[in-house]
């Protein structure tokens, strides 16, 4: 589609000239200058099946003299159209030029109404339970294109209504359409072909192959694909309906894939995540494990209030304890990839208040090759971006370990890193102070000399750089726990304290001013003017350390021999 | 636009004196004290209440004794002053009404936000919820008054039921089950 | 020495009779407001009131019930009852003072009220607890008092709507009590007229010398004043200037709650009935049956009481005086619930404009008729008076 772009046609939509790609897909064509064609079956990322017949629309191509090539004129002497005589789906076909389009003709409407008629005609009566109202592509159409009443008195057909096709996927298959979406995103994309349909004609059923079942972990991408309520998600459902759920644009941070995700919340509770397109990155598609990571944010070890010694305390209070216990001797800090770029940023500041090395720890797991990667954490490029990094950190904290044993570290501002799980033995943390500011408990929680709590991903709001270097905003979901600040704001207070000058809340905005005239990479980035489809930022800096993540859907290792393709995603 | 001034008529010698107005109010006043009286002793008479009058929301079942909410929010939604919270919730598999699928966990109206407008009764796509006779809403605290849905069932009852549209669901299921048309 | 113990005790009893009355028909004249106000608005009024015991005695209990009889009561203990709030700003003892003031002249004022009359041989005597000679003298300087109780209100409550209240309240007295001094003259002269062969300005005289014509009705100009006025000196609507809800949030008892407030209210109620009563015996003749027009054969018509023994006439006439004042409390009421309140300016103008130079034309106008009148019936009878 590289061309494409430069490449554009001009093509009549009922009367009305437009100028769209050449070679684009219909359906894609005409929603791209706001004309509606109602489609079931065609989605942009899976191949075109042109099974519903529901983008059926008229086209006609203007008229030549088969034999001279000379266009054929009417008595005013403008070119004929040629139409043809059936409708044509819209999904099949791609832009020419000079095509014509009848999107709202009397033919193009009966067809869609026809359409409409069959595809109820055995759909049951099941909106009022069915977990896809309100976002229902059959609901919507048929309010739209449909015919408004049945004819239909029969009695429908009986298809079985609750089969659990896999641990997260429930089929209900009379809702079902067979518009194979999910067929082909398990064939294509999931390169798991496990779903197919069985019978014929009105029994036509969708299940699996026999011995197999929906389990990989892309499953929950087709039940936001199916146009309907076939396919729901065994966890979502019957939670609440979508119609209260208001989205939030934010990112998943299960590693540094970078997934942008769209967060569904209802006063101040968070029901699902799902995708949301970003063609450079995850193009329309998730993890299933990313999806459940909302369950954090109710997670029973989070932890709510400021702690002093084991006692609860005030921020007041949490702060000053901080400031003393820097000024006791030699302070590292433990940052984490789990940080905004924005917390990094004013982890460097304090940094330079009170100065001691910056620590990171390299948490590496099991990559996909697709949309999750090697590296668990979504920002460890913004510590390097940030210089909080110089190089790839080592995945235990041995070094910082050394140091305890030696005594040369008396203090330890931690940034939601289990140290005990990273290699710094209980014993040996108790010897130090520990500060921990952190959203859960774990290990080094208890050992820890003042807790601080923070946010989570879905309670804050800030950037992320994934590992294409590519910067991503992540939006506040949900409001956090009373009494609970931003991560940024609790560094600008323990700065203030140490320094003891007066405090004022960093915004976003202010600190990407500071970041833009500080770091190169940075430099003209406006927090409000990050697109929503990220920025990608110079990596060539960083061309030389040897990233864990390898090929994804999206990702090409740099280190990796030039004429490497990005994927055919 | 023109402007026309009209003079006040010039009040004669007895209208000057009032009393003739007086007069005539007090007549008013008299015969008002002798008609009939309007007033309803409340809790001994009671108002007759017509049968589309708009009183308490309660949820009602089938004469089965289905409870007929399915949870489905719209009248959550619909409700102007959000007077309506549902927990929507499954039916266990082993519930008679298994084919249903789904109910409310909870359903809780708020009567002391609920302004009687009938938009739930109305929006119910399964009649389940229907605004009854029910006029007078007392409590002690504010918890009281908001019902939850034993109580809202309670209130309720059973009305009939035109369509069976559940059971109708189930009948062909089982006859499927036994080999019948699929 | 025996007598006079007698007579003093006798007194007193009197005198407790008498404030247990007035005071009781104050009580149940606010249960009559409320009660004429619902019917005027078709309603039934307060029935609800029940007194354990009483109220269970079939058929009568709850009839009294459903008349509201135990209304007053509820009320009176609800006022005693009641948070008694002394707010910080005001003057004390003024603020303490207030609602006496306004309570002690209508009670004082029915000392000098003739209220029946009792044969002793043959001579008609009044049942009164003083009969003093200036008796209508008494009545309108300590009736006027009750303003002080106003006016006191408003300005020790410190704030600026009794103020205004109480402001309203003492001009507004002060312009009828002129008109209703001036519209009793003609009564005056009428009863001290050597025709009624009586003397003295006590209310006594003044009702026998009705027997032959209530004053009321040749005088109906003087007695239509006097009314207006009263009404104006009770604060009553229409003139319930000091009051005033709807400008003055409650004039001059804003800053008042409970017991002090009720006393305002009682005091108000007792002004009426005092002021019923005072009509009743300056021109609706008192306690007179009915007009007799002079004729002697007619007396049993003006004075029937006087031909029954005394344990029957006297309280009959009593009755048949309480009778006649409690039609004009009635009225009272009827009015407030039909005439809205006049405003300030038009208050002014009635009372300046209006009443006082219409009372100062009735006075001369009825002197001339008197003297008149004297002098072409009362020559023959000069003999009488020189024997
Ligand atoms: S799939 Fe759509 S139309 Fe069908 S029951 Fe669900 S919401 Fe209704
Ligand atoms: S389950 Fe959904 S996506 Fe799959 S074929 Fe049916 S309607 Fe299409
Ligand atoms: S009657 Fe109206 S206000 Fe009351 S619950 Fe129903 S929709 Fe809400
Ligand atoms: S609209 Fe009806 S079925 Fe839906 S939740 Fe409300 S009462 Fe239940
Ligand atoms: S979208 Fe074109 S046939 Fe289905």
């Amino acid at each position: 589609m590289a061309d494409s772009e430069t490449n554009l046609v001009t093509i009549n939509i009922d009367g009305n000239e437009h100028s769209v790609p050449n070679g684009m897909n219909l359906v894609d064509a005409c929603e791209s200058v706001g004309v509606e064609i109602p489609h079931y079956c065609y989605h942009p990322k899976l191949s075109v099946a042109g099974n519903c017949r529901m983008c059926l629309v008229e086209m006609g191509m203007p008229m030549r003299d088969r034999a001279t090539g000379e266009p054929v004129l009417d008595d005013d002497g403008v070119q004929k159209i040629g139409w043809m005589p059936k409708p044509a789906i819209a999904c099949a076909s791609k832009t020419m030029p000079g095509l014509h389009l009848k999107t709202k003709s009397d033919l193009t409407k009966e067809c869609r109404e026809g359409v409409m008629e069959f595809l109820l005609v055995n759909h049951p009566l099941d909106c009022p339970i069915c977990d896809q109202a309100g976002e229902c592509r059959l609901q919507e159409f048929a309010t739209d294109y449909g015919r408004g009443f049945s004819r239909y008195v029969e009695e429908k057909n009986v298809k079985p209504k609750r089969t659990k096709l896999g641990p997260r996927v429930t089929l209900d298959d009379e809702r079902c359409i067979l518009c194979s979406r999910c067929v082909r995103f398990c064939d294509e994309i999931d390169e798991n072909p496990v779903l197919g349909f069985t019978e014929r004609g009105s029994y036509n059923t969708l299940t699996c192959f026999p011995g197999t079942q929906l389990d990989s972990n892309y499953s929950l991408n087709t039940v936001d694909l199916c146009p309907v309520g076939a396919l729901t998600s065994t966890d979502f459902r019957f939670k609440m309906r979508v119609w209260f759920l208001k989205p939030t644009p934010s990112i998943c941070t299960e590693s540094s894939a970078g997934v942008n995700t769209e967060v569904w919340s209802r006063e101040g509770v968070i029901y699902r995540i799902t995708p949301r397109r970003n063609d450079l990155v995850n193009d329309t598609w998730m993890a299933d494990t990313g999806r459940a990571l909302y369950h954090q944010v109710e997670a029973e070890n989070r932890m709510k209030s400021f702690r002093v010694d084991g006692n609860r305390a005030s921020i007041g209070e949490a702060t000053q304890r901080v400031r003393e216990l820097m000024s006791v001797g030699p302070v590292a800090y433990v940052g984490s990839g789990q940080m905004s770029v924005e917390e990094q940023w004013m982890l460097r500041k304090l940094a330079e208040v009170e100065p001691g090395a910056v620590h990171f720890v390299y948490h590496q797991g099991e990559g996909d090759d697709r949309l999750i990667s090697k590296d668990k954490t979504p920002n460890l490029r913004g510590g390097l971006l940030t210089g909080l990094l110089k190089t790839l950190p080592e995945t235990h904290l041995h070094a910082l370990r050394d140091q305890l044993e030696k005594g040369e570290v008396k203090t330890i501002v931690c940034f939601g890193e289990d140290l005990v799980k990273a290699g710094i033995g209980p014993d040996l943390l108790k010897k130090a102070n520990i500060i921990y500011l952190g959203s859960h408990r774990n290990d080094t929680t208890d050992i820890a000399r003042v807790l601080i709590p923070t946010l989570t991903v879905f309670e804050r709001s800030g950037s992320f750089v994934n590992q294409q270097f590519r910067l991503q905003k992540f939006a506040q979901c949900v409001p956090g726990p009373a009494g609970l600040l931003p991560t940024t704001a609790l560094l600008a207070r323990i700065i203030s304290e140490i320094k003891g000058d007066a405090y004022t809340a960093p915004s976003n905005p202010m600190l990407w001013r500071e970041m833009g005239l500080a770091i190169e990479q940075f430099a003209g980035v406006e927090f409000a003017k990050i697109p929503a489809t990220g920025l990608e930022l110079d990596s060539s800096a960083f061309a030389q350390l040897p990233f864990v993540e390898e090929k994804g859907w999206h990702y090409e290792p740099a280190a990796e021999p030039a004429g490497a393709e990005s994927s055919a995603h | 636009m023109a402007v026309k001034v009209v003079d006040r008529s010039p009040l004669n010698f007895w209208e000057k004196t009032y009393m003739p107005q007086v007069l005539g109010g007090l007549k008013i006043t008299l015969d008002n004290m002798l008609r009939p009286k309007v007033t309803l002793q409340y809790p001994e008479e009671r108002p007759t209440i017509p049968d589309n009058y708009r009183g308490v929301p309660t949820l009602v079942r089938d004469p089965n004794g289905r409870e007929k909410c399915v949870s489905c929010q719209l009248c959550e939604f619909v409700c102007p002053p959000k007077a309506i919270r549902i927990t929507p919730g499954d039916i266990d598999d082993s519930d008679e009404n298994a084919h249903v699928e789904k109910r409310p966990k909870d359903f809780e109206i708020n009567m002391l936000r609920c302004i009687y407008c009938g938009m739930c009764q109305e929006v119910c796509p399964e009649e389940a919820i229907f605004l009854q006779d029910i006029y007078s809403v007392s409590g002690y605290s504010r918890e009281e008054l908001v019902y939850h849905k034993a109580k809202l069932y309670e209130l309720g009852g059973t009305l009939p039921d035109q369509h069976y549209k559940w059971d109708r669901k189930k009948e062909a299921e089982e006859k499927v089950a036994a080999g019948g048309h699929h | 020495m025996d007598s006079l113990l007698l007579d003093i005790v006798i007194k007193v009893i009197f005198a407790l009779l008498f404030v247990a009355v007035i005071m009781s028909l104050a009580a149940y004249s606010v249960l009559g407001e409320r009660k004429v106000a619902s019917w005027i608005q078709g309603r039934v009024g307060p029935n609800r009131t029940a007194l354990p015991g009483i109220s269970a005695i079939p058929v009568l209990g709850p009839q009294l019930v459903k008349l509201g009889i135990w209304q007053p009561l509820a009320d009176g203990v609800k006022f005693l009852f009641k948070e008694d709030p002394l707010p910080g700003h005001v003057n004390k003892l003024y603020y303490c003072l207030a609602p006496c003031i306004a309570l002690v002249p209508a009670l004082t004022t029915m000392v000098v009220l003739p209220v029946g009359q009792y044969m002793d041989g043959d001579v008609v005597k009044p049942i009164i607890l003083a009969n003093v000679d200036i008796g209508i003298l008494f009545i309108l300087a300590f009736g006027s008092l009750g303003v002080y109780g106003i006016v006191i209100g408003g300005w020790a409550a410190n704030s600026k709507y009794p103020y205004f209240g109480g402001i309203r309240s003492s001009a507004q007295m002060i312009s009828y009590e002129l008109a209703m001094g001036m519209s009793i003259l003609p009564v005056l002269i009428w009863a001290n007229g050597p025709n009624s062969g009586l003397a003295g300005l006590s209310l006594f005289n003044i009702v026998e010398s009705q027997q032959g014509m209530w004053l009321g009705v040749w005088m109906p100009i003087p007695a239509f004043i006097f009314l207006v006025s009263l009404y104006a000196e009770t604060n009553r609507l229409p003139f319930d200037m000091p009051e005033s809800e709807t400008e003055l949030v409650g004039g001059f008892h804003t800053e008042y709650g409970s017991f002090k407030f009720g006393l305002f209210f009682v005091g108000e109620y007792a002004h009426m009935v005092i002021g019923s009563a005072v009509f009743t015996i300056l021109f609706l003749g008192g306690w007179n049956f009915l007009p007799d027009f002079g004729i002697e054969s007619l007396h049993w018509l003006s004075d029937p009481w006087a031909l029954m023994p005394n344990w029957l006439g006297g309280p009959l006439s009593v009755i048949y005086f309480i009778g006649k004042t409690l039609f004009f409390v009635f009225l009272f009421m009827w009015v407030r619930w039909t005439l809205p309140r006049f405003r300030y300016d038009q208050v002014m103008t009635l009372g300046w404009k209006y009443l006082v130079p219409g009372a100062l034309i009735c006075v001369v106008a009825y002197a001339i008729i008197i003297g008149l009148w004297d002098i072409a019936f009362a020559i023959d009878q000069t003999p009488a008076i020189v024997e």
